[in-house]
Parts: structure tokens; sequence; C-alpha cells
């Protein structure tokens, strides 16, 4: 019954081939049918899968044929299926092919439609095979081939040097936790002898007890890798810039799937982390220190992208406070919540971009809740989900994460009241993005209201932001049992309360104006804080200073290296030589004979002198 | 012929003087045709130094040698001959100092 | 005795004709001397022992190699002022640095060979026995030989075809 399993990732590879090789050939509705068809028809296999999952829960594992062999290591292509892939590959296919949908109106009057497609449709194969891996190794593959796409596709409009400077950016930095990533890999083959995840985790289980220094090596090692990938501090910094891509690719790629691959790494390998509490703890922390960052930056920006950017990485930071809490399901739960509202409002935000002749800053937007009704109501559901408003699925899976996080043995409470500070300041911004860009009074004018394939994948996200919080993951077979204890009903109450309240000030500060932070804003230290928030933390600077500008300048050294002056005088010797060479061709017969002869007798000399040296 | 006394050393002299003057021929002279014919001294002189050679052993190998150096030479000329020719035809003038296109 | 005589009045012309034959400023004088020189060391070749390489010598070498040249030379036609010209190359500012270096090379030459001893002749050498060695040891050689005269004639062919071509 589940034989096609292998169709669901080649499907959109094989699309992404034909789009490379046939771009040049293909019409515009040939391209836009391929790309979205390959990845619509992933998502009905998908969902023919969950079907059958759903009646007979039991994992899939299928081995194709081993992929190398070298003594005794043997990683395998083959696929593990199981509730956690199920959730990503619906998550995967189904979003993506919503934003599939919307990109094939978005990106119709781009010139390289086809080469947009054969990427994105990449992307998702990589993706899949990223969560249907049954070995780590592989499962590097689709996480680098997801890396490579993420390049290609930030630096889609190369034409901007800016772009191309953003996109090698996101590379380098990701590069940096998939090296310690693969440290990682490398440090879990040498102990344990495997990369398969399932036998991996039993024998660490086996070898290991909890608290030893090695699983948390080897967790910090896999952390730095997640972290790099779902831009985590502090290797967030890529993420922002990021949003030089196309919009539906920001959504697809920069919010809803693969920046939480690094979630789906560590829920994927839980075992381990379960091995070493204080790996979950730094996890924690992590998560914590990122959303509460992020959400500060997002409360000072002006692009409505960078919002957008900022606050995924603040969304994920909280999916790492699950995890780092034992929270699992939570996490996971959060994570395909997060996938709907997100690429709802990154959709949202690229039809107000594509209506407004692409305008980022919210300033220069306003009153569009009467001319983009659609795009108003879609983007006021997302905000909801996202600022976690009861009774939409962002407040699920966002409660479920705090509730356990104030249960967290050691410093639960502490990273309670942090998550509430995150939540408020979540609902603040979210909700002064809604106030100034479809409130007020119109400073610019859209020229139309989207069209059907923009506004059919809006209205779908929009149901599953809404009703996605009722969903159940089936995933009880994959992590060990939360042991749900109710907290006080204060905690649950504050929890709830405090979304609420962050909105209402939004309320006040942004549409209402009866609060007025002005005098705040004006002073000196307040326009500090502004401007420190707005530049990010100042951690890109600080990066700068620390690491680019040293790097240049060793690069600025070594370009006039001794070592390399050593090599050019062979190369100048060389040129003389032969220029002194050419001038004896003369073109002379007789010259050469000459030349002959003397040697010649040079030749004779010498045996003449051996001779007469043995006489 | 047995009554023959000539040291073999006189022959290889005579065989060394011949191939010097064939050997000075080609350095002196200009026309491709007098560079031939010195080569053929030089040839000649290789293959009386053969055949002496084969003549004090009393072994047929010098007399190999000297038909091979014969269709060396042939071979030699044909094609030497051929190439003045055509260097008489495209420069007008048999001096191998105006050919000298392939200069570096 | 008298082969003894013979050999070194041949060695005399041999080495006379060849001087001249350097020095002619006519192409066929030199052709001709070049041909006595060819002569006198055939008869060099019959005395000491190889009758086989002594006709080889007349009649392939002063025959037919010869010839070729004197085609050859009647073809180009060369007249009186090729002969003014060749004189003028012959001055000894040209011929003194090569004649230095030649004569350097005969002192070593004669140093080298110096030191061989022993007599020239043995008995003749048959032409049974050099076909014997001819298609016994040395039969790849033979080929060789037959390839590089069908290389030598196809080469000639197209060198001189297309001279031809033009004429006609």
């Amino acid at each position: 019954m589940t034989d096609y399993i292998w169709l669901i990732p080649i499907l959109p590879l094989i699309s992404s081939i034909t789009l490379m090789l046939g771009s040049a050939y293909l019409g515009r509705s040939v391209i836009a049918t391929l790309g979205v068809g390959s990845v619509g028809l992933a998502a009905v296999l998908t969902g023919a899968l969950a079907y059958n999952f759903l009646h007979a829960p039991e994992p899939i594992h299928v081995v194709y044929w081993t992929w190398m062999q070298v003594g005794q290591f043997d990683p395998s292509i083959a696929f593990y299926f199981d509730g956690l892939t199920l959730v990503m590959m619906s998550v995967i296919t189904g979003v993506g092919f919503l934003i599939h949908l919307f990109s094939s109106e978005f990106m119709e009057h781009d010139n390289s439609y086809a080469r947009y497609f054969a990427y994105l449709n990449m992307f998702v194969a990589a993706m899949l095979i990223l969560v249907l891996a049954d070995n780590l190794l592989l499962m590097y593959l689709g996480w680098e081939g997801v890396g490579t796409c993420s390049y290609l596709l930030v630096g889609f409009w190369y034409q901007h040097s800016a772009n191309g400077r953003a996109a090698r950016k996101a590379f380098i930095v990701t590069r940096i936790g998939d090296t310690a990533m693969a440290i990682g890999l490398l440090v879990l083959f040498t102990e344990l002898g495997t990369l398969n995840i399932q036998d991996l985790v039993a024998a660490a289980q086996a070898k290991w007890q909890v608290g030893d220094v090695i699983p948390l090596l080897i967790c910090v090692l896999l952390l730095a890798g997640a972290a790099g990938k779902s831009a985590q501090l502090p290797l967030h910094t890529w993420l922002p810039d990021a949003m030089a891509g196309p919009t539906p690719v920001s959504a697809l790629i920069h919010a809803a799937t693969m920046v939480t691959a690094g979630v789906y790494l560590i829920a994927r390998t839980h075992g381990l982390f379960l091995l070493s509490p204080d790996a979950m703890t730094v996890v924690a922390v992590v998560g914590l220190l990122t959303s509460l960052v992020a959400a500060f930056t997002a409360l000072a920006q002006h692009d409505i992208k960078r919002i957008l950017a900022y606050s995924t990485i603040s969304q994920i930071g909280y999916m790492f406070l699950a995890l780092g809490v034992g929270a699992w399901t939570a996490g996971v739960f959060h994570l395909m919540t997060h996938a709907f509202f997100k690429a709802l409002l990154f959709l949202g935000s690229g039809a107000i971009i594509h209506c407004l002749h692409h305008e980022h800053d919210i300033f220069k937007m306003g009153g569009l809740r009467s001319r983009m009704p659609v795009t108003f109501w879609s983007f006021l559901i997302g905000s909801a989900a996202l600022a976690a408003l009861p009774l939409t699925s962002g407040f699920f899976s966002k409660d479920l994460i705090l509730l356990q996080a104030y249960q967290q043995a050691n410093i639960g409470p502490l990273l309670w009241v942090g998550g509430l500070g995150g939540a408020l300041l979540t609902a603040i911004y979210s909700f002064r993005l809604v106030f100034i860009v479809f409130f007020g009074h119109a400073n610019t004018s859209p020229d139309r209201e989207i069209g059907w394939r923009m506004a059919i994948p809006l209205i779908l996200l929009c149901a599953l932001s809404l009703i996605g919080g009722y969903f159940s993951l089936p995933v009880e077979k994959v992590f060990p049992i939360d042991d749900n204890q109710h907290p006080d009903q204060w905690v649950e109450l504050v929890s709830i309360s405090i979304p609420i309240f962050g909105v209402f000030l939004a309320y006040l500060l942004f549409l209402g104006r009866q609060l007025d932070p002005g005098f705040l804003i004006e002073s000196a230290s307040g326009r500090w804080l502004k401007q420190f928030w707005y530049s990010g933390w100042k951690i890109d600077r600080l990066y700068d200073l620390a690491l680019v500008n040293p790097y240049y300048w060793i690069a600025t050294i070594a370009r006039n290296e001794p070592v390399d002056k050593f090599y050019q005088s062979i190369v100048i010797t060389n040129q003389t030589l032969n220029a002194a060479l050419s001038k004896m061709q003369t073109g002379r017969m007789r010259g050469y004979i000459v030349s002959m002869v003397i040697g010649l007798i040079g030749f004779l000399g010498l045996s003449l002198f051996f001779v007469a040296g043995a006489v | 012929m047995n009554e023959l006394a000539v040291p073999l050393n006189h022959l290889l002299f005579l065989s060394g003087l011949l191939f010097s003057i064939g050997m000075l021929g080609v350095m002196i002279r200009r026309n491709i045709i007098f560079i031939l014919m010195s080569i053929e001294v030089m040839l000649n002189a290789c293959a009386l130094a053969f055949v002496g050679a084969g003549a004090h052993w009393g072994q047929p190998d010098g007399q190999v040698m000297y038909v091979m150096i014969l269709s060396i030479a042939a071979a030699e000329v044909a094609v030497g001959l051929g190439l003045v020719l055509q260097i008489q035809r495209r420069f007008k003038t048999l001096d191998m100092d105006q050919a000298n296109r392939m200069r570096g | 005795m008298l082969e003894t005589t013979i050999f070194y009045i041949s060695a005399a012309v041999a080495l006379a004709a060849t001087i001249l034959a350097m020095t002619r400023t006519n192409a066929i004088h030199a052709l001709i001397y070049l041909i006595v020189s060819l002569l006198a060391i055939a008869v060099i070749f019959f005395v000491v022992g190889a009758p086989f390489a002594a006709a080889l010598e007349v009649v392939i070498y002063a025959g037919a190699i010869m010839v070729l040249f004197v085609f050859v030379i009647m073809m180009l036609n060369l007249g009186e002022e090729g002969d003014a010209r060749e004189r003028k190359w012959l001055e000894p500012s040209i011929w003194i640095g090569p004649a230095t270096l030649s004569v350097v090379l005969l002192i070593e030459l004669i140093f080298l060979i110096g030191s061989v001893e022993g007599q020239v002749s043995q008995g003749v050498v048959s032409a049974k026995m050099v076909g014997i060695s001819l298609f016994g040891p040395y039969v790849l050689a033979v080929e060789l030989a037959s390839m590089l005269l069908l290389a030598g004639m196809v080469g000639a062919f197209h060198l001189g075809r297309r001279l031809l071509e033009k004429r006609a």
C-alpha cells in the first residue's frame, strides 16, 4: 500500500530537472502546470499516505539500496516514515503546494519563470528527502540541498548585487552551523558505528548514562547545526537579509519549512537530547533568548518583510524553548501551526507588495483595509494566530509551550516569564503591523485586488490558521508521553490574557493614539534604544568587527604573501629564459648546425676526458 | 687478399676525415644543394667506418648496417630534393639563410 | 702488398675528390667530384673484403642517388650568376669559424680512434653471408627500411607533384 512513498520526493525532482533542461522551450502555462502540479501531486500522495497511516499507525521503513560502503560505514538510501515525518511532509507538500499556486501568479511577469519553479521544486524535493531520511547522512544530503536552494532563491534576482550579498551571507552563516553538525555526525559515527537514526538512539541509550559528557558534546554540535539552519542566536543574522528573495520564497523556505529543519533535527534525535539534560537546558535558553531578542527587534522595523522575518526567528525560538523543556509534541505542534499562519502572513505581505509596486515600508502603506479585503482578512487572521489570541491555532500551540515551560524542573518559572514577555511583544508588533498597514489614512493606493491564484491559497491558509489548533498530531508513538499535570489555574489564565493585553496595548499605541509614547521615543536613551533594536541589537556590526573585518585584513596580507613571490619568481625566470631561448631561434639553418656541432664536440670531449681518465 | 696490411685505425682516420670535411661543407655552404651533397659525404663516411669495422671482425653486420645507411640516404635524398624544388619555387632562391621564416 | 697500395691511393683520391667537391662553385662540377670520391670509396670497400658493399656503392650511391642530384640540378637550371654568387659565399671570413670547429672535432676523433688496434681485413665477407644476416636476425630492420623508403617515396611524390602540376 505504501509502495509509492518514493514518488513523493521524486515528482518535484523530475519536474525541477525538466524545467531546468527545458526552460527555453516551455511556455509559461506549461511551466506553471508542471511546477505547481508536481507538488500538488506529491501533496495528494502524502494525503493518501496520511490516510493509510492514521488507520494503521505503524512506522514504515523502506530500504532502496546501499548508498556507499566504506568499511563498516554503509549508509543506505532508505526512507523512514512515522508520525513526525507525516506532520513534516504534510506541511511541506500542503503549504508548499499553496505557495507554488500563489507563486504562479506572483511571478507571472518575471523573465525567469522556469528557473524560479525549477529551484522551488528542487527545494521541495530536498526538504522531503531531509524529513524522510532514515539515516543522518541522507538527511545531511537533504539538509545541504535545501541550503543550496535557499542560496539560489535568495539570490534569485541576482541583477542587484545586494541580493547576491544576502545570498552569500545566508549560505556562509548556515555553513558555520553545518560544519558543527558534520563534526557531530563524525563523533556520533566514531562512538556508535552507525548513522541510522533509530539504531543510533537505541545504541546511545544503551551505551551512555544520563548526564555523560559525550552526549552533551554531540547534542551541542547538533544544536549548533540546528541553530544555523533555524536562525537561532548567535547564527540568526542571515534570515532578515534572506528576505531579498521573492516573497513566496520567504514564505516557503524562510518561514514555513526550511528554517524549521533545525526543530525537526532536534525532535528526531530527541533520544540523544534526553541523555543530556544540560544540552536541553541550553536549547531552551537559546530559544528563549532568541525569541526575546528577535521580538524586540521586530518592534522597531519599518520593512514589512523584515518584521515578519524577525517574528519568524522569534517563533522558532519558541519551538526551541519547547524542545528544550521536553515538550516535543508542543514544539512540533507549534512548528505546524506556525507554518500555517506565517505562510499566510508572508503571502499576505507578498500580495500587498505585489499590488503596491514593490513597496516594503509599512509607513508608506495604510488604509488598505477597504481596498484589499481578502488580504486584510487573511492578514488579520494570521496576526491573530501569531499573537496567539484565543481560539486561533497559534493560541493552542503557544499555550502548550508556556505551560510546559512552567513545569520545567530547574528554571521553569523563569522560562515561563520570559516566554510571556515574548508573547506580549509578539502581540504588540503583529498588531502594530496590522494597524499601520490596514487602518489609518491611505498613503498609496493599490492598483488592483489579487487574482484567484493568489486568493485561494490565502483563504485556505486562513482556514488552516483558524482550525489548525484542533488537529491532534499522530506523534504519540514517536515521543515519550508528556506528563501533563495541570498547573495552577492562575498560570493558565495569565498565559491566555497576556496576548489580549498586548493587542489592547497595540491598539492604544498605534490606532487609538490614547497612549502617546512620544516623550519616550524622543528622549535620548529612547532614540538610542530604537536605533539599537532597529539594527538588530547591533549583532551584524559586532560580527563585522569581530570576524569579517579581521578576515578581510588577513586576506589582504595573504594576497601579497612571500610564498607567492617565490612562485612568481619561477614564472619570471621561465619567461626570461624562454625569451632568451626564443631569440636563439634565428631561422638560419646553418646556425642550428653550428650549435649542433658545438654540442657534438662537447660530448666527444667529455667522452675523451673519461677515456683518458680511465687510461 | 689476405696480404692487405692496413691498420684498422687508418681506415677510421679516413672515415673521420671525410666526416669532418662533410660537416664543414654543411656549415659553410649556403646553397641547399651543396648542403645535401655534404650530408651525403657524412653518411658515406659513417658507412665506411661500419664496413671497415665489419671487415676487421670478419662479420657481415657491418655491411648490413651499410645497407641500412644506403636506404636512409636514398629516402633522405628523395625527400630533400623534393624540398629543394619547393624552396626554389616559393623563395626563388636556394639560399638557406633567406628561408628563415621559422625564427622564434 | 698491392692491395695495401691500392687502399692508400684510393684513400688519397677520395680525400682529394671530396675536398674539391666541397669547394666547387658549379654544382655539376661538385657532383662529378663527389662521384669520383664515391667510386674511390667503392674501391676501398672492395679491397677490405666487402665486394657486396662495393657493388652497392657503385650502383646505388654513385649511380642512382647521384643521378637524382643531376636531374634536380638540371631542373633548377643554375647559370653563371649562380657561380658568382657561390664564390662570394665562400669567403674566408665565412668558413674560418666552421673550419676551426671541424678541426677540433677531427682532433678529438683522432684521439679516440688512435687507441684502436688491429688490421682491417680478415678475409672476404661475401654477399651470401650478408644476405643470410639481412633476412635472418636483421629482418625487422629490413622491414623498417622498406617502410622508410615507402615514406620517402610518398613524400617525394607529394612534394614534387604539385610542382609538376603547376608547370603543366
